[in-house]
């Protein structure tokens, strides 16, 4: 087990003033406190380092900072008694001290002008690198729809899977609760206008239109986008991309072009599952509620969904993939230095895709309207 | 050499390390004196790393015990487990720094973690192991990723060092660095150790360090120790793993450079 710590403590006796028990990282601690109470002498000052048991470069360091204190007051300090190797190490640490730095003052705050230039210039360039980034993915498109049989199939297969496959379950969960959730709020109104029958319009319109499309690709940004943050970002880190371009890969071609290739092509196919799943919520809700039942409501359904109304809604699922797929791995090569650097990276690419989705969505909505498409 | 009478820091008895179906360690057996460098050495995969985490609680052992200051570390319980980690320092390969902290948070948080001593000595502390460790004053305010390789290795000793460990674990500390650099960090262990009387334990396959910074050489083969003397010793032996490791052309070259320099 450990040996008990005696505290390191100086006293005065007869003979002068001492030095006592463990001058170690232990023993230390309580010292400033009774060092500070201490009366000292006027002129030069023996001290007996004869009592120290035991000292540490932790316990050095005090004593030494200690003497330089009481020299600045005007207290001259003979240390004497040391055991040898005590003296030793008083010595490698004095000799270290000298060339150790130290604390430095902070940089000076900057001015409120400054604050707000700063960010603003950051972000600029941010965007422009970003859009840099787009034209790299379209040129390598391009280079790919010239010579397709360089293309990494595999890929492909992996990230479909990764990002359609496994994201159903979590789809279909939420879609459904999303649809029985439009019901209900909607029923409620349409019920005391008796109604009931228009909740066909009302969730299949909101759904397959908007709400579907958007909900998809928040979910995949959450969880595929970020991933590809992620796994860009280490591979950064570990030098990996430098290393597929040392060996003649294209990082763009390896990692970016087969993600945003199957991101586009499992977006809208996720997005026609969750319409599907949220229609069938809205439905479920509507028997329950409303009274009006499954029959009812399909027959309905074809008689007031134009295609267009379906078609608007998963066309825009290749837009949203491509922002998600480019944010993401945009976002990954952006990584530098550590694993600090992946979570921040990864946190901005989840916050700037969904916002871009969000944004793109509304855009729709202008330019849809615009030409008279809004039904 | 005063065995007889010195400490015994390090005691693993019968230690038996199982991932899966592939064995390890077995039988193994090594106890390490109060003062002294050692290091283990082997042929890759022969589980050098592997005693290292397992001395250091990193990873639990399928059976047998390992004794640490002389307490048993397998079953250990949580305080008793914090309060050992107090007295020894490990430098991992990569350096494993807090890449978002400077060097001068890196060496504090040791100290933060396990004493109640200001922040303003703490800095104090952590600029002197700094300095302990060979790294010019500038050093401490800098993020890992704008250290070298060598000086990374140097930064992370200083963490290692933060707490005056009276215990060392070195996991392949030169590896990767330049000669130069190598033989001197080979130079400030040998010399930590002689003036803050540490006990040093160390994975490596630098052959120079063996020969200049050891006392005792651990050559681990077949699942345990089959070889444990100094470096002269060592590789005298017969054993036909001991004697295919020393007597490449590497390490003939290793040795002729030792004996002509003494």
């Amino acid at each position: 087990m450990n040996p008990p710590t005696a505290a390191a403590t100086i006293r005065h006796n007869t003979d002068g003033w001492r030095c006592e028990g463990d001058w170690t990282l232990d023993g230390i601690e309580t010292l400033d406190r009774s060092l500070q109470d201490m009366h000292w002498p006027v002129g030069e000052l023996q001290l007996d380092g004869s009592g120290i048991q035991a000292i540490d470069t932790t316990g050095a360091l005090q004593l030494l900072s200690f003497i330089a204190g009481l020299e600045q007051a005007g207290h001259p300090v003979q240390l004497t008694g040391l055991r040898t190797e005590h003296q030793a190490l008083l010595d490698l640490v004095c000799e270290r001290l000298a060339t150790a730095g130290s604390v430095t003052a902070p940089p000076p705050t900057l001015n409120s002008l400054e604050r707000l230039g700063r960010p603003v210039v950051f972000h600029a360039i941010r965007a422009i690198e970003f859009l840099a980034f787009i034209g790299e993915a379209a040129v390598a498109l391009g280079r790919l729809a010239l010579r397709p049989s360089r293309f990494r199939w595999r890929a492909l297969l992996g990230n479909l899977e990764a990002a359609g496959v496994n994201a159903l379950p979590i789809i279909a969960l939420l879609s459904f609760m999303m649809g029985i959730v439009i019901a209900y709020q909607g029923g409620q109104q349409l019920k005391s206008y008796g109604a009931n029958i228009f909740i066909v319009e009302l969730v299949s319109l909101t759904m397959l239109r908007e709400l579907a499309p958007l909900i998809t690709a928040i979910i995949v940004a959450g969880r595929t986008g970020s991933a590809y943050t992620a796994q860009i970002g280490t591979m950064q880190i570990t030098e990996e991309v430098d290393a597929l371009r040392t060996i003649g890969i294209p990082p763009m071609d390896l990692l970016v072009l087969p993600k945003l290739l199957a991101l586009a092509i499992v977006l809208p196919l996720l997005t026609v599952f969750a319409d599907a799943l949220s229609v069938f919520g809205g439905m479920v809700m509507a028997q329950t509620m409303l009274d009006v039942s499954a029959g009812d409501f399909l027959d309905r359904f074809p008689q007031v969904v134009t295609p267009i109304s379906f078609l608007i809604g998963v066309g825009k699922a290749p837009v949203f993939a491509a922002i998600i797929a480019l944010v993401g791995c945009y976002q990954g090569f952006q990584v530098r230095g550590g694993a600090d650097s992946v979570g921040r990276q990864t946190t901005v690419s989840v916050v700037q895709s969904i916002f871009l989705v969000i944004a793109a969505d509304a855009l729709f909505s202008v330019i849809l309207g615009g030409v008279g498409l809004w039904r | 050499m005063a065995v007889d009478t010195a400490e015994t820091v390090i005691a693993v008895r019968e230690l038996r390390t199982q991932f899966g179906a592939t064995l390890i360690h077995d039988h193994l057996d090594l106890d390490i004196q109060r003062g002294e460098i050692v290091a283990l050495v082997g042929g890759s995969g022969s589980g050098k790393t592997t005693l290292l985490r397992a001395i250091i609680m990193l990873l639990k052992p399928t059976a047998g015990s390992i004794r640490l200051f002389e307490q048993e570390i397998i079953g250990i319980g949580e305080n008793a487990a914090f309060r050992l980690r107090r007295r020894f320092g490990m430098l991992f390969q990569q350096g494993a720094l807090f890449s978002s902290l400077t060097v001068r948070e890196n060496v504090a948080v040791p100290l933060r973690e396990h004493t109640r001593l200001p922040l303003q000595q703490i800095a104090e502390i952590a600029d002197l192991k700094i300095a302990l460790a060979g790294l010019p004053a500038d050093a401490g305010d800098k993020l890992p990723r704008q250290l070298s390789g060598g000086m990374l290795k140097r930064a992370a000793l200083a963490r290692a060092l933060a707490l005056d460990p009276a215990l060392l674990f070195l996991d392949e500390p030169t590896a990767g660095l330049d000669p130069v650099s190598a033989g001197a960090f080979d130079e400030l262990v040998v010399q930590l150790k002689q003036s803050l009387g540490l006990t040093v334990v160390m994975v490596t396959h630098d052959l120079d360090t063996l020969w200049s910074a050891t006392d005792r050489v651990a050559f681990l083969g077949e699942q345990r120790v089959i070889g444990y003397a100094p470096m002269r010793e060592l590789t005298q032996a017969e054993h036909p793993l001991i004697q295919a490791y020393f007597e490449g052309p590497r390490g003939r070259a290793a040795r002729g450079q030792v004996c002509t320099v003494k």
